[in-house]
């Protein structure tokens, strides 16, 4: 019994922090990509438009839902909630952080330990296609069609060398299983240089981190592989006739799909909660120093507000951002909180990236983009692979 | 919970196969078996092949299934015409021969099979990727390389096939 | 046997029913995607059997087989759906009636 309700308040815990993520990544992408264009971004909406994403969802809420004559019923509303469920279900075997000790339990933050995490996740993202497909084809509109039709075929196409790239950090570190993989990853060369795959030898897995990533760009649909809903092509792609929540759902899907991925490059490559240098040279301080460094600016510019109402929305931040250090700081949230901030910030830094390359890199064409995957990406992939394979064997 | 598990996922097998004999349009034909895959995933892991089912799900219903569903979308193969000059006398007797032929095969399973064959959930675990690759690499190495080189010649296949003509 | 026990027959019936309903769909249907989806329905029924033999002997065979049929079932479809495209082009038709040109 008591196995169900930790598993519960898992799941609640992972759920609600998992759809606050998803809407406020779309705050965060809106503003960073404004700042790529030296833009402001979303600035109504509550301080710094941080309520922008409630009013989005407010508005995918109550916004008519259209339903075209012309679409195949059944699976013109399968699609989105297919979309959704399968992204979702992706991150029930994502590791957060360590074992821990909450209220005398002890438990994994993670809903659950596959031994086969790693299949699965491959498994529920090689099923998403059919989402983005069947919404194309029951929406029986030609750009819906093209945009299916093309991300069939350029899913399958990028999921080998995202296969291939995986497989070889499983070399290295000897399972299938996610939390397994991140403790290969632990401890340090020298004492200083983490033991992550990246950096891990006997070949360190720095091409297959950047073939992963690349491939995963196309299989989130993200620019510059974003041909199945290129707008300047095909209206919207494959979500052109789906308005209010069951658009929703595709772009959640989209979102979800992205953290799923970046996670999983954060903990194949990137060492998981493993801090970049040890607890002995004050890893455990960096957290706390950042937020109390955000505390002080926002302080700083309160005191010297550029507007009048920053006088006294900026130090209010600035004692959240306080609270927050304090709390890293504190000896029973520590064990909880510092390998959660490492993770985190791993996987923000990746999504960081995945918004920065959207806003500076144009579109490919779509030959181009089945050539870069089977005339670069696979190769290389293949390559990678044989020379980790090669140098395990031989070391 | 075993017995409610097969059963469950039983019914829907069979169901998504008979939608694939019975449905018109081959959208939802391939839809049907990437249902009966889905439920055959999960039997499999009641049966303990975990890597098997994860196979399954990778390999059949998100590749192969999505080739088809890809040919099905690209050709826009529409569903199939009524073909004349069927007699109403197959139809009718089709289908209850063909339920006699099934309780037949059943009785006919069941006898054969030794009574205490029960299968229970995590009773058997040799099915983790370390246990079936272990026997590919080893006692079944030969059959490996060359069904490798099937994979080869098929795709050599398929590019040869499926080539523009050039003039 | 308890009642938390499933009988390894009725795995075996299950997949002597989806075979036969891959055998129906192979000889009833006129579309070449279905009668090679019927195909595929059959070596799924097929793997069904195998994994569960596997169990029967607690080895490890039966995955070993189920693996390379899915292998070889991966080959037939990548070279089945080459065919199948040519022929479209050719004729521009998928009923297995039409293609005929062999007959008489």
């Amino acid at each position: 019994m008591n196995f169900y309700i930790v598993s519960l308040i898992k799941a609640a815990v992972v759920a609600g922090a998992l759809l606050t993520t998803l809407a406020y990544l779309q705050w965060i992408e809106r503003k960073v990509l404004a700042h790529v264009q030296l833009r402001l971004g979303p600035y109504r909406v509550g301080p710094h438009g941080l309520l922008q994403p409630l009013a989005d969802v407010i508005k995918l809420l109550t916004k008519e839902d259209l339903y075209p004559p012309y679409v195949s019923g059944f699976l013109y509303f399968f699609a989105p909630f297919l979309a959704i469920a399968l992204s979702l279900s992706a991150i029930a075997v994502i590791p957060f952080g360590p074992e821990i000790t909450v209220f005398g339990i002890r438990t994994h933050m993670q809903l659950t330990d596959l031994d086969v995490g790693l299949l699965y996740i491959l498994a529920i993202s090689s099923l998403g296609v059919y989402a983005v497909a069947l919404a194309g084809w029951a929406s029986n509109n030609k750009y819906s069609l093209l945009g299916g039709l093309r991300a069939s075929a350029q899913m399958i196409s990028y999921e080998l060398p995202m296969a291939l790239a995986l497989a070889a950090p499983l070399l290295l570190l000897n399972t299938l299983s996610l939390r397994g993989m991140v403790d290969g990853q632990a401890g340090y060369y020298l004492g200083i240089l983490p033991r992550w795959s990246i950096f891990q030898g006997p070949w360190p897995q720095i091409f297959g981190f950047v073939l992963f990533l690349i491939a995963g760009f196309a299989e989130t649909n993200r620019l510059p592989f974003d041909l199945p809903e290129a707008e300047s092509e095909l209206v919207a792609g494959f979500h052109t006739e789906y308005s209010s929540m069951k658009f929703a759902a595709f772009f959640m899907a989209e979102y979800c799909n992205m953290i799923t991925l970046t996670s999983v490059a954060a903990l194949l490559f990137l060492g998981g909660w493993h801090p970049l240098f040890p607890a002995a040279y004050g890893s455990d301080y960096v957290a706390p120093l950042l937020f109390a460094g955000g505390a002080v600016m926002c302080f700083y510019h309160g005191l010297n507000p550029a507007r009048r109402r920053d006088r006294y929305t900026l130090p209010v931040f600035g004692v959240v951002f306080l609270a927050v250090a304090a709390a890293l700081l504190f000896p029973p949230l520590k064990p909880v909180l510092i390998p959660l901030f490492w993770f985190a910030a791993k996987v923000l830094g990746l999504l960081f990236v995945f918004i920065w390359v959207r806003g500076t890199l144009p579109r490919f064409r779509y030959d181009q983009l089945m050539r870069f995957a089977w005339g670069v990406l696979f190769p290389v992939a293949m390559l990678n692979l044989l020379v980790t394979g090669v140098l395990v064997a031989l070391f | 919970m075993d017995v409610i598990l097969f059963l469950l996922f039983a019914a829907i097998a069979v169901a998504c196969g008979v939608n694939l004999v019975v449905q018109k349009h081959p959208i939802a034909s391939a839809l049907s078996l990437v249902g009966v895959m889905g439920s055959l995933a999960v039997l499999y892991l009641l049966l303990g092949a975990e890597f098997i089912a994860a196979a399954q799900v990778i390999v059949y219903a998100g590749a192969i299934m999505v080739l088809f569903l890809f040919v099905i979308m690209l050709l826009n193969a529409g569903g199939e015409p009524k073909t004349p000059g069927k007699s109403r006398m197959a139809g009718l007797l089709g289908i209850p021969l063909m339920a006699v032929l099934l309780g037949l095969l059943s009785y006919l399973v069941q006898r054969a099979l030794p009574k205490p064959a029960g299968v229970t959930f995590g009773a058997f675990t040799g099915g983790k990727p370390y246990d079936v690759g272990k026997a590919i690499f080893t006692e079944y190495m030969l059959p490996f390389e060359i069904t490798s080189v099937l994979i080869l010649i098929a795709i050599l296949g398929a590019i040869v096939l499926a080539r523009k003509e050039i003039d | 046997m308890t009642m938390t026990s499933v009988p390894l027959s009725w795995y075996l019936i299950l997949s002597a029913v989806l075979f036969t309903l891959g055998v129906a769909g192979f000889l009833f249907r006129r579309n070449i995607i279905t009668v090679f989806m019927s195909i595929e329905l059959m070596l799924n029924a097929v793997n069904l059997s195998f994994v569960a033999f596997s169990y029967q002997w607690r080895q490890v065979d039966g995955h070993v087989y189920t693996f390379f049929v899915m292998v070889v079932a991966a080959a037939e479809a990548a070279v089945g759906l080459a065919i199948i495209l040519t022929v479209f082009k050719n004729r521009a038709t998928l009923q297995i009636d039409d293609v005929d040109s062999m007959k008489n």
